[in-house]
């Protein structure tokens, strides 16, 4: 009965669900952390070390703390909407997981919940959904700076999707494919894409900040001027939920990095530049690739501790006037190189 | 003073070099020495004079050597002392002694730390201590009683022994 294929199949779907699951639920209060001890240290304190080993335990006092809190619902809050935005912001993260191949193969289980055939649009597609979350949040808390916060958070977002986008075309250009397992196994024989499109993984990166609100593009927040944005009104989980989704958005984007650019799972020499067909190479891909993922992660909190904030019009002008254009210029150069070689 | 704006290189213009040399900046400072001082476990190094929580203290033959003027509370400038004036005992080493403080109440919630208490005191019975952790949970905690500034305060080693001679 265990042999069964179709059981099988479903049997390996739980055991990537529990899995995807395990590794943002446990990578993702620890990215919190690792965010407090990096800080400190580029700020030359030592952070938070004192629960647990080093600070271990600290995400877990933090869960509590949270948990505890008196989960506050204003008056003037339109309820339904606000208790519905910090699922819908920490949602569509863990739905880009989904097409996201984390590793090549375990055994006869591939490491992709979905090979989908149009994975990166199905990707690029549900995680712009968070933005309606921060939107809909600055919406219902029905006062001023969660408004502004909200606001800027959409008008950003729409700024950046679009470059997002359009710098990902040569990528798709070049592979032929817009699944995610036939894109990283085509860096896995032609080398990481990162290297034949320097200025697409700049602007797909930057604008992936602008995306996950981080700093330099955390306007929406932006504590100093509209003290917290968009989560000003929320308390307790709900606060919580923002939180994480905001660190499940970070880790969804270095994952998005990773497979696009960096080459997923693969390293470029034997036997990690082949799909597995033994255990212990599919879990090394596995952990090449969160390897890879936290080398992101990290990239993310250390521009976050270096660059300060842009202003509302250098981030629009940003956008607009330098990623729009050169990533539509990057799809006409690429082109014509292609051109000229399948010509020549 | 009108400062001139500088004017801007291409390079500069870029932006990216700044940033990456920025990056560069923060990440030199992720090995660096901290500054954080580990609290409970290190304690900060205090000034010689440092005033900290006004104790009472004995004499080298284990007399109290207050004996209950009420200097100290008349100059203490928030009224954190109270002193209740009693006698001492007729017979033993405090024979000879004047008046000693039945209780000795300072109020640690209302204490400044002046110090003027210390230079009051005739017969160099109040010394304000090195010891600055005094919170507790209640008001009432925080007066301190004669039992417990006696305690803090120990045994004064001075050279002159004024009750010895009487």
């Amino acid at each position: 009965m265990w042999t069964d294929p179709a059981i099988l199949e479903w049997i390996f779907i739980l055991v990537k669900i529990i899995v995807i699951f395990g590794l943002v639920l446990s990578i993702v209060p620890y990215t919190v952390l690792a965010e407090r001890r990096i800080c400190a240290w580029i700020q030359d304190r030592v952070g938070p070390n004192r629960v647990g080993f080093q600070g271990l335990l600290q995400p877990i006092a933090d869960a509590l703390k949270l948990m505890l809190k008196e989960d506050m619902l204003s008056n003037h809050v339109h309820k339904v909407v606000f208790t519905l935005a910090p699922a819908l912001v920490f949602m569509p993260s863990l739905m880009v997981l989904a097409v996201i191949p984390w590793g090549s193969a375990i055994g006869p289980m591939t490491c992709v919940l979905s090979d989908m055939n149009a994975g990166m649009l199905f990707a690029l597609a549900v995680a712009s959904f968070s933005v309606y979350g921060i939107a809909l949040a600055g919406w219902a808390s029905n006062s001023k700076y969660p408004f502004l916060g909200g606001m800027r958070s959409a008008a950003q977002m729409i700024s950046y999707e679009v470059c997002l986008g359009l710098s990902l075309v040569p990528l798709f250009m070049q592979t032929g494919s817009l699944n995610l397992s036939a894109i990283v196994e085509y860096q896995t024989q032609h080398g990481w894409l990162m290297l034949y499109h320097p200025v697409a993984c700049f602007i797909f990166i930057t604008s992936l900040f602008a995306e996950c609100n981080r700093t330099p593009f955390d306007l929406p927040e932006a504590e100093q001027e509209l003290v917290s944005g968009y989560n000003i009104e929320y308390s307790s989980l709900k606060f919580g939920l923002f939180f994480l989704g905001e660190y499940a958005n970070m880790l969804v984007a270095s994952a998005l990095v990773t497979t696009l650019f960096l080459g997923g799972w693969s390293l470029p020499f034997a036997p990690f530049n082949a799909p597995a067909t033994v255990i212990w190479v599919g879990l090394a891909h596995v952990g090449i690739f969160v390897a890879k993922v936290c080398a992101m992660l990290f990239l993310f909190i250390w521009v976050r501790w270096t660059v300060p904030r842009f202003r509302y019009d250098q981030l629009m002008a940003l956008g607009w006037k330098v990623f729009f254009p050169l990533a539509l210029v990057n799809i006409v150069v690429v082109a014509v190189i292609m051109a000229c070689r399948a010509n020549l | 003073m009108i400062v001139e704006r500088p004017k801007l290189t291409i390079w500069d213009r870029l932006y990216m070099p700044q940033i990456l040399k920025g990056m560069w900046i923060t990440l030199k400072h992720i090995p660096m020495k901290r500054f954080t001082r580990q609290y409970p476990e290190e304690t900060p190094p205090l000034p010689k004079r440092y005033r900290g929580v006004p104790t009472l203290v004995r004499d080298p033959e284990q007399r109290v050597k207050c004996v209950a003027c009420q200097l100290c509370e008349f100059v203490c400038p928030p009224r954190a002392i109270t002193v209740i004036p009693g006698f001492r005992a007729e017979t033993g080493p405090d024979a000879k002694v004047e008046k000693e403080p039945s209780d000795f109440i300072i109020d640690m919630a209302r204490c400044i730390y002046c110090g003027l208490c210390e230079e009051a005191c005739p017969e160099e019975a109040i010394f304000l201590k090195k010891d600055y952790a005094m919170a507790s949970y209640t008001r009432e905690q925080m007066k301190l009683h004669k039992e417990k500034l006696l305690e803090l305060g120990g045994i004064h080693e001075d050279r002159i022994c004024k009750w010895k001679k009487k």
